[in-house]
């Protein structure tokens, strides 16, 4: 029996313990915006927070984040209205969508750890989202304009 | 005359098996009726707890899915597998009949009730240092709070002669030392808090102290760094190679929340002795102990900002055109890079691997098993993970990763056969399940 909690609701699941979080979230517990990509930890569409880091649940077993708190795409915001969400609405950022709610949690974490990245910052963080439509121009600036709106809330707060 | 002097031989030899008859035998204490859980203090119920977290007890004395504290937990050392015994109060297979008397002398002689001698897999080397008051604690917490379980223990693995117990009376005459922690006058009332902590209960020495063909600590290598489990303990001492020195204000942080931002998380077999261990000390006590860890380090706080392996590790992580010529650049930038990359200065939770010890230790071995089987939300810092590779890399790319890192974070040689070390270790984790 793994307990946790998602998205501030407390879940006890009873699997098999090196089943992947990711079929955890998708299957049992029904929270369909986390993508499978690869499966094997090379992609990012399958990234969710786990203790408000970005972690790929698709390599990590369930066993591991007993007692851990995990927030989904579905829990960034209650009305979806995290700055990085706000930014990839405003510059249309999805093209197919497949990737991007992996996209929008690791771009929101990288944002908690370097709240004013650099280029290199960016690519060298989100380089493991990986996006077949190539919205990656795209990506970059919205993070850096989450970045901007993230800056003002803090000086405003 | 010949016939005299094999004569006089076979009595010398005689007298000296007498004699070490003698010194091996112990009276046996007699059983007395399981004490009554309110005949103990509350207060020191409560220090017994904390002292039973702080010597992370239940490690040991707790099977993989067994009941707490009712033993068989497994040992393996070099002269065979020990298994650990029921120390709950049932009173046919645990210490239920055992008065404070014989659990003390367990604690500082390294016997059980009935006279035997206890093999040195219980550190009585280092309980022996503990104060009346602090064992009398964990006796009084033992008997009242830990639920009686019954459960037989499980024969040692340990070869002929070594499973006699008497001859334990041997190794202690060659290397035990009983008696409490005698304080440094010369160091400060914190610094001998922490010594007195390190040395005897949370007994740091047992796995980080390397240790003599028959077992012992060799006391003139005190914490020098030593293999444990199929994991590497590292030097506690100046020898400890990781980038930033460790420090009294780093093990502080290390020991209350189970990560050091400039030294890495506590995984493998130092999970448990911090997460389910030491954190439970005061803080004044973990003040102590790093006081004292710092001390033999004895490294300056210093700004890691302006430390020459900080900054050739955040250097290395800046991504580059050419990012694609190695393999294990690749693997890294899309698998490791998303965590671990680091600006311009190293973050809280973004542990920087170019300056961890397992990156700079001579073995592989601490890296190599957390790139294959990840970290737990009880282990490192707490409530985070990190994926189990293993699972989708092969030895060779989890080798190639960890020799880019190796040969661009540090300046250390490359490791050899690193592969194969991958293979072996991976075999660990799959004979385990």
């Amino acid at each position: 029996m793994t307990r946790f909690t998602i998205n501030g609701k407390a879940i006890e699941v009873d699997v098999e313990e090196d089943t992947p979080l990711l079929w955890v979230i998708r299957d049992e517990i029904g929270l369909t915006g986390t993508k499978f990509g690869c499966g094997v930890g090379m992609c990012g569409a399958c990234t969710v927070h786990v203790g408000g880091r970005a972690t790929r649940s698709c390599v990590t077993p369930v066993s591991a984040v007993d007692g851990a708190e995990i927030t989904t795409i579905e829990g960034l915001s209650a009305e979806g209205n995290h700055p990085v969400q706000t930014a990839w609405r405003d510059l249309k950022v999805p093209q197919c969508g497949y990737c991007q709610s992996g996209q929008i949690m690791q771009a929101a974490a990288l944002l908690q750890d370097i709240p004013e990245p650099s280029d290199d910052d960016i690519d060298a963080v989100m380089t493991g989202n990986l996006c077949r439509c190539m919205t990656y121009s795209r990506i970059r600036d919205a993070v850096r304009e989450a970045a901007t709106a993230m800056k003002e809330e803090r000086s405003n707060g | 005359m010949i016939k005299r002097i094999f004569t006089g031989g076979v009595a010398l030899a005689a007298l000296g098996i007498a004699g070490f008859a003698i010194y091996a035998w112990h009276p046996a204490i007699d059983p007395v009726a399981t004490p009554p859980a309110d005949s103990f203090a509350p207060a020191q119920i409560e220090q017994g707890r904390i002292l039973a977290a702080a010597g992370y007890c239940a490690t040991c004395h707790t099977a993989a899915d067994g009941a707490p504290y009712a033993g068989n937990y497994p040992m393996k050392t070099d002269f065979g597998t020990i298994y650990s015994t029921n120390i709950t109060p049932d009173r046919d297979t645990g210490i239920g009949a055992w008065s404070e008397e014989a659990f003390e002398r367990a604690m500082r002689e390294g016997l059980d009730r009935s006279g035997a001698h206890l093999f040195p897999a219980l550190p009585f080397d280092h309980f022996t240092k503990m104060s009346d008051e602090d064992i009398s604690a964990l006796y009084a917490y033992i008997m009242s709070s830990v639920p009686a379980v019954a459960q037989e223990h499980r024969d040692n693995d340990l070869p002929f002669p070594l499973d006699q117990r008497f001859l334990q009376a041997g190794w202690k005459m060659l290397f035990f030392d009983e008696g409490r922690y005698e304080p440094d006058p010369a160091k400060s009332d914190e610094w001998n808090r922490g010594a007195y902590l390190v040395e005897g209960v949370t007994h740091c020495g047992a796995c980080h102290t390397p240790r003599n063909a028959l077992g012992a600590e060799e006391t003139d290598e005190m914490y020098a760094g030593a293999a444990i489990d199929d994991w590497i303990a590292p030097p506690l001492t100046a020898a400890n190679p990781s980038g930033v020195a460790w420090t009294s204000s780093a093990f502080f942080d290390y020991l209350k929340t189970g990560s050091s931002r400039y030294h890495g998380g506590a995984s493998g077999p130092m999970a448990p002795v911090v997460h389910a261990g030491l954190r439970e000390l005061p803080d004044s006590d973990l003040h102590a102990i790093a006081v004292y860890l710092g001390d033999m380090v004895g490294a300056p706080e210093e700004d890691p900002a302006t430390n020459p392996a900080v900054i050739k590790s955040l250097e290395a992580g800046i991504p580059r055109q050419d990012y694609r010529a190695d393999q294990g650049e690749r693997l890294y930038a899309t698998a490791c890079a998303s965590c671990h990359y680091n600006s311009q200065q190293i973050a809280a939770g973004r542990p920087d691997l170019g300056i961890n010890s397992a990156m700079r230790l001579d073995d592989p071995t601490n890296l190599i098993h957390v790139m294959l089987e990840g970290v737990k939300a009880d282990q490192g810092m707490e409530g985070v993970v990190m994926p189990a590779f293993g699972s989708t890399m092969s030895d060779e790319q989890i080798a190639a990763i960890a020799a880019y890192l190796r040969s661009t974070r540090t300046d250390k040689a490359p490791w050899a056969d690193l592969e194969q070390k991958v293979a072996d270790i991976r075999a660990l984790g799959a004979a385990a399940h």
